[in-house]
């Protein structure tokens, strides 16, 4: 564990008797104690994650907006102030360089949130384009990011006295939208995201208060069942809901088009990197498929293991999990296009065994975000 | 609780014995249920299938991983707590109780003697 990372709020957590473990290059908590009970938690109640080993960079001035708008596949040229945008950025050969939020803060200031693991790459990616005089910044190690997630989350904000002055903008910010208020002569940035399919906020404050937030945030939940969340419970959570997530379902090789993110490719904008690719290949329809199975049995197909249609390999799993909302062994696989169908027989390679498989669609948990 | 008619494995499984008797119940231990997070499935071995000491006779799957669970003795399976069918987490808060995984009846009693006690167990994961 050379030169481990660790956020604001690593002590605490370890004081809380958190499992720690190490994820991207920073020490963070998989647990507090039980995964499923924090999973329940968030999904009946309300849960506050750490989530600071994220990377967030500043893009500022005139040509902001436009900068970004190169870089991403959505389109944010209509974006009003205070709203947020889903979004990948590839290459010119179409694949994935990472999966981001895009936060139009002003006209002349946007924030991207990116994966800790793609920091620097991502960086070195942005900097690659002609930035027409905007000014690119990786505040990554200077903040921290709060996620407040869950049917009680909006409770639990406006009672808490750090948002007393903002009480109504927590109540009134649609989904995907944000506000921004001045504590400690600091900006702190709100917005109604989160990757858990629920109800929730991420708060992003300077490091110098991520203990002052945690703090109150925590002590205004008690009231509300709010438990702290690891990273464990925030795995099983966004996979329920099915959003991807990179090292699983989007790596360096996977095209936008093949894991259902085609929402978020633009292909009629003027101009973004990768475009004539990803045009083409629409065109063509992509290779592979990414697909949910629900298994016969208990065993978890876990990332990795192959697909077999009819005893013949379609494809790898992404991701798995023993759903603890449903109550079924889960799994999203990346298979080829052509073996998507509702005939032959699906099962997963367990460990030397198969175990039967049946296609569902995806989304496994709808989520209640909006 | 007392833990002098009990044995340990390696692998971390318990074995609790009585005198005069060859059935013995077995489970993993509290330091493994606790690694290993919570448990949502365990894949038993099957009644009247015959064991060997240390060789694989299940799995079991948490949420953030797998693990095989090996026979501490040679035996026949004789019973399998069924229970943790439906609720596997039972293991993560009664690991020596309620959670036990099956009885096995031992085919070679001196095999208790090639297992650790306790403070040694104990010892040998750093707690001790």
């Amino acid at each position: 564990m050379t030169n481990v990372k660790v956020t604001p709020l690593t002590d605490l957590h370890r004081a809380s008797g958190a499992k720690m473990v190490e994820f991207a290059g920073y020490l963070m908590p998989v647990s507090y104690g039980s995964i499923l009970a924090e999973h329940r938690a968030v999904r009946e109640q309300v849960g506050i994650f750490d989530v600071s080993h994220m990377g967030e960079f500043v893009i500022r001035g005139k040509g902001a907006r436009r900068l970004v708008n190169d870089i991403i596949t959505n389109d944010c040229s209509r974006l009003a102030e205070g709203a947020l945008q889903y979004s990948v950025m590839c290459r010119e050969d179409g694949t994935v360089v990472d999966d981001l939020l895009v936060y139009v803060v002003r006209d002349d200031q946007v924030l991207l949130v990116v994966n800790a693991s793609n920091i620097e790459k991502d960086l070195e990616h942005v900097l690659t384009f002609d930035r027409n005089g905007a000014d690119v910044e990786n505040v990554s190690d200077e903040c921290a990011l709060l996620a407040v997630q869950g049917p009680r989350c909006r409770d639990v904000l406006t009672s808490c006295p750090l948002f007393d002055d903002v009480r109504e903008q927590v109540e009134r910010t649609a989904y995907y939208h944000g506000f921004s208020f001045t504590h400690g002569g600091s900006e702190i940035l709100v917005s109604r995201t989160g990757y858990t399919g629920e109800l929730g906020f991420e708060i992003l404050v300077p490091s110098n208060l991520a203990v002052e937030f945690w703090e109150a945030i925590t002590q205004a939940g008690r009231d509300y069942g709010l438990v702290p969340v690891g990273l464990g419970a925030r795995d099983t959570l966004r996979f329920e809901a099915s959003f991807c997530l990179f090292g699983h379902e989007l790596n360096d090789d996977t095209s936008p088009l093949e894991v259902g993110l085609g929402w978020v490719v633009k292909l009629n904008k003027e101009r973004f990197r990768g475009i004539e690719t990803l045009r083409q290949e629409k065109k063509n329809g992509p290779k592979r498929a990414l697909v949910g199975f629900e298994l016969e049995g208990r065993n978890i197909a876990r990332q990795g293991y192959t697909v077999l249609k009819d005893g013949v390999e379609i494809g790898k799993v992404t991701s798995g999990a023993f759903s603890p909302t449903m109550k079924k062994s889960l799994c999203m696989a990346l298979i080829e296009r052509s073996a998507k169908g509702t005939e032959g027989v699906y099962e997963i390679a367990i460990r030397g065994k198969t175990a039967t498989a049946r296609l569902t669609p995806l989304p496994f948990y709808r989520s209640r975000a909006k | 609780m007392s833990f002098e008619n009990m044995r340990f494995s390696k692998e971390h499984e318990w074995v609790q014995f009585e005198e005069g008797s060859n059935l013995v119940t077995t489970g993993i231990t509290d330091y493994a249920s606790g690694e290993l997070g919570d448990i949502v499935y365990i894949e038993f071995p099957e009644v009247g299938q015959e064991l060997k000491s240390m060789e694989p006779m299940g799995t079991i799957e948490a949420v953030k991983t797998v693990a095989d669970i090996y026979a501490p003795l040679s035996g026949v399976v004789r019973e399998v707590n069924t229970v943790l069918n439906d609720d596997p987490g039972i293991v993560n808060q009664s690991p020596y109780g309620e959670g036990w995984f099956v009885k096995i009846e031992m085919s070679d009693r001196s095999e208790l003697d090639g297992l650790m006690e306790k403070h040694e167990y104990d010892r040998m994961v750093g707690k001790g």
